[in-house]
């Protein structure tokens, strides 16, 4: 006879942890045919805030750790995100109605994107620094480091994107050591939930990628205003409409007062690039005296 | 009472021969603004000058024009080659007219001829030379295979090291292949005015550098002109703020660079001469009117009398005075304004319980001074250890452990610059990693150099100027080819992956 499901309860990551909604709020998530998928947590903006705290709490591990180490880890998510296509393409399949090869191709690029940044990872600080020769006995350097707690959003409906979209946004981030905080494609957020048990079970240190499921036009005002954060991709943003007919401009204005570094939107699924990377870095230069002999 | 009496050796004035009026520099030529004239100053003796004129919001468009012209018609057109002869050629024309720039400079800003002659003209030489070259090489510029110009950029810099700023953002600007329409600041104008004689001499095609001159507004004018590609601007993080926010949702590039509070951190086995002398020139050069400057002395509890008082013996042999004098070392304040700035928040320091130390020196009947002053137990929570105060006052914290100094230094919303003195090299690496600054210099300070990236984390701003990465800061990437197996991830539209890359268009008009 037919076994009866056990659906799962789909919940917020932040912190490493998996927290409903302080707010105890919840929406319906359905499929591309409306027939009802899942209750997905609707994150607050205490939720919000929450998930700055237990960003920063995390650069200090994320950054500090080895650029080799940095890259294992997050090769190892392309590892469990790869021993787990089934379950993704499934969930891409309903939320989104595309075909199982639609989503299997999604889920592939997903993967290959995670493996693409994971080799940049002790590469793009060569890249992008430099020996600076300048005119005197200094010894001069300038290195990339990751500007700390950077707030995301994900492509919000674009098609074939409730994954890509969002490993495309998170991965360029993550990469050099920052921390994100990520709101996840409102419509088919289901993917990212599952995207975070990959992440709570390979070795992303909690905090490093914090994931809400919600509204973004009403969770993102806060964290684009939020001081403790270091930047602000807005590359999924473009579609944004708050009540008020707020857009992704109003979060730029938000981000000013802090001077955040701001990406704004892009079309579609950002294109996997070493830019994605040094948009989020901040260069340090270092002169050191030379003595003399 | 001088440490040493000297006799006055002052640079004479007569090498300039200055205009009584000077107009806006546009298209190529001089001519008059729409708006009032306004007096440029000599700080040190409050004499006027030259009048300079005020560009009014038509000005600012018709130079936008001149310079949209150039780019379209001549500079976007011409052979990176050509365009970085053209550099060198300004270069040369800056060295040769060195001693010239030199003394307007000191006459117009107030800083000492020994700095303009010796610091700010020859970089501005060096940074139109280094910049020169890399205009035929911009594809080594690391944004991939050909790069592009970003089209009119709109600079607006401040009064501190009035020209040397000007050549940060003019010649990495060109070098690129953009055109320009600078502002400089309101008190120090005039070596602009000489500059564009510079750009005359070196028949630099018109319309590729537009200046244009006035108070705030005129600077606003500017940076909202709707067909400016790129914004530039140097100063307070305040107008930066507003700046970011007038540039919201448009297509506009921009970089600021703005305040900052740093920490000169002095550990007890740092090389004691050494420091002593780079603390003064951390926060004395200039008359601390330096962004970078080293605001915060973090010393190191157990050398702290040792510090203190040997830097109180060292300031009392700086010479205060006439800046044209080759024997002056602390120049004026360069307006009233920011003298009375520099004052309240010293005075503030006083009210908050810190101990005022001042250098006892002469103060010139006429003009604007301030003597250097230091500030000793202050704690992390006074208005003097957490506000710039640009000026020559210098706040002393002290801290036990490493981990200490970190927190202090970084526990700042600016992150632009500090200092480490140590001679334990292992120790320097380690804190260099944790401080949160955009230069940091070890047993040295305030050194500054074209192929050397300079610029802020946090709210000292974004971007870098000098260097590979102060270039890139005028460009657009045409992009690398995304890799084959990743190709499902570019979802451009029609018209080519550059789009992709593009923000959308802008929903509303912002002007807040």
């Amino acid at each position: 006879m037919s076994r009866l499901t056990v659906p799962k309860t789909y919940k917020l990551y932040i912190g490493g942890k998996f927290p409903r909604s302080e707010s105890g709020r919840t929406y319906e998530v359905v499929s591309a045919k409306g027939d009802f998928l899942a209750n997905a947590a609707k994150a607050s903006r205490k939720d919000a805030r929450d998930a700055v705290v237990a960003a920063r709490a995390a650069v200090g591990g994320w950054a500090g750790a080895t650029a080799y180490n940095r890259g294992q880890v997050i090769y190892r998510i392309a590892e469990l995100l790869e021993g787990r296509r089934a379950q993704f393409v499934d969930e891409i399949q309903s939320s989104e109605g595309v075909t199982a090869a639609q989503a299997s191709a999604q889920v592939d690029t997903a993967i290959d994107v995670w493996v693409w940044y994971a080799g940049w990872a002790d590469k793009y600080a060569q890249v992008a620094g430099n020996a600076n020769p300048v005119s005197g006995p200094y010894f001069n350097l300038s290195v990339p480091e990751p500007t700390g707690v950077v707030a995301a959003v994900a492509p919000q409906g674009v098609p074939s994107g409730s994954l890509l979209g969002l490993v495309s946004v998170i991965a360029p981030i993550v990469v050099s050591g920052n921390t994100v905080v990520v709101v996840a494609d409102e419509a088919a957020p289901l993917s990212a939930i599952s995207l975070s048990e990959v992440l709570a079970t390979s070795d992303v240190p909690g905090g490093v990628i914090n994931m809400l499921t919600g509204s973004a036009a009403e969770i993102m005002p806060w964290l684009a205003a939020h001081a403790d954060v270091n930047a602000l991709d807005l590359s999924g943003a473009g579609s944004l409409e708050g009540a008020k007919g707020e857009s992704w401009v109003d979060l730029q204005l938000a981000a000013a007062e802090t001077l955040k570094r701001v990406v704004p939107p892009v079309a579609g699924i950002p294109r996997p690039a070493l830019e994605g990377i040094t948009a989020f870095v901040e260069t340090k230069t270092v002169w050191h005296t030379k003595s003399m002999l | 009472m001088a440490f040493l009496e000297y006799a006055a050796a002052p640079e004479s004035p007569s090498i300039l021969n200055l205009k009584a009026q000077y107009g806006l520099f546009i298209d190529g030529e001089f001519v008059d603004g729409h708006g009032d004239v306004f007096d440029t100053i000599s700080p040190a003796t409050e004499e006027v000058i030259a009048s300079i004129a005020q560009a009014t919001a038509g000005d600012v468009d018709t130079a936008v024009k001149a310079a949209r012209r150039a780019y379209e018609t001549v500079w976007s057109r011409m052979s990176g080659s050509d365009r970085g002869k053209y550099l060198f050629r300004i270069a040369r024309l800056v060295q040769e007219r060195a001693r010239e720039l030199a003394v307007a400079e000191s006459l117009d800003n107030g800083k000492p001829i020994r700095e303009t002659r010796d610091v700010d003209v020859p970089l501005v030489a060096a940074w139109f030379f280094y910049s020169a070259g890399w205009a035929d090489k911009l594809e080594h510029a690391g944004l991939g295979p050909n790069p592009r110009a970003l089209g009119v950029a709109a600079q607006v810099i401040p009064w501190n090291f009035p020209l040397l700023m000007l050549a940060w953002t003019i010649a990495p600007a060109l070098a690129a292949g953009n055109t320009v329409v600078i502002k400089p600041a309101e008190t120090t104008s005039l070596t602009a005015m000489l500059f564009a004689e510079i750009l005359q001499q070196a028949d630099l095609p018109k319309g590729v550098v537009n200046i244009v001159t006035g108070p705030g507004p005129t600077g606003q004018a500017l940076v909202t002109h709707e067909d400016v590609n790129k914004v530039a601007f140097t100063g307070s993080t305040n107008v930066g703020r507003m700046i970011a926010r007038q540039v919201a949702g448009t297509q506009k590039r921009l970089t600021l660079e703005l305040g900052g509070k740093a920490a000169n951190i002095v550990f007890d086995d740092a090389p004691m001469d050494q420091a002593i002398e780079g603390i003064v020139n951390g926060i004395f050069f200039n008359q601390g009117h330096v962004c970078c400057a080293g605001s915060r002395l973090l010393v190191q509890e157990n050398v702290h009398d040792e510090v203190i008082d040997r830097l109180k013996a060292r300031l009392s042999t700086l010479r205060m005075g006439d800046p044209l004098d080759k024997n002056t070392d602390i120049g004026a304040i360069n307006s009233a304004a920011q003298l009375e700035r520099i004052r309240t928040l010293s005075d503030t320091g006083e009210n908050e319980g810190a101990e005022r130390w001042t250098a006892d020196c002469r103060i010139p009947d006429k003009g604007f001074w301030f003597a250097p002053t230091i500030f000793t137990k202050v704690s992390a929570a006074h208005s003097i250890a957490r506000e710039e105060i640009f000026g020559p006052v210098l706040s002393v914290l002290t801290f036990r452990t490493p981990a200490e100094a970190i927190t202090k230094a970084n526990n700042t919303p600016y992150g632009l610059s500090a200092g480490i003195w140590t001679e334990k090299g292992s120790r320097m690496l380690a804190l260099v990693d944790q401080l949160k600054a955009g230069v940091v210099w070890a047993n040295t300070f305030n050194r500054f150099d074209p192929a050397s990236p300079f610029g802020g984390y946090k709210e000292s701003g974004y971007g870098r100027e000098g260097g590979r990465h102060g270039l890139t800061a005028y460009l657009e990437a045409s992009g690398w080819d995304a890799p084959a197996a990743l190709s499902a991830a570019s979802t451009a539209p029609a018209d080519g992956k550059r789009a992709a890359r593009k923000p959308k268009q802008t929903r509303k008009a912002v002007a807040k």
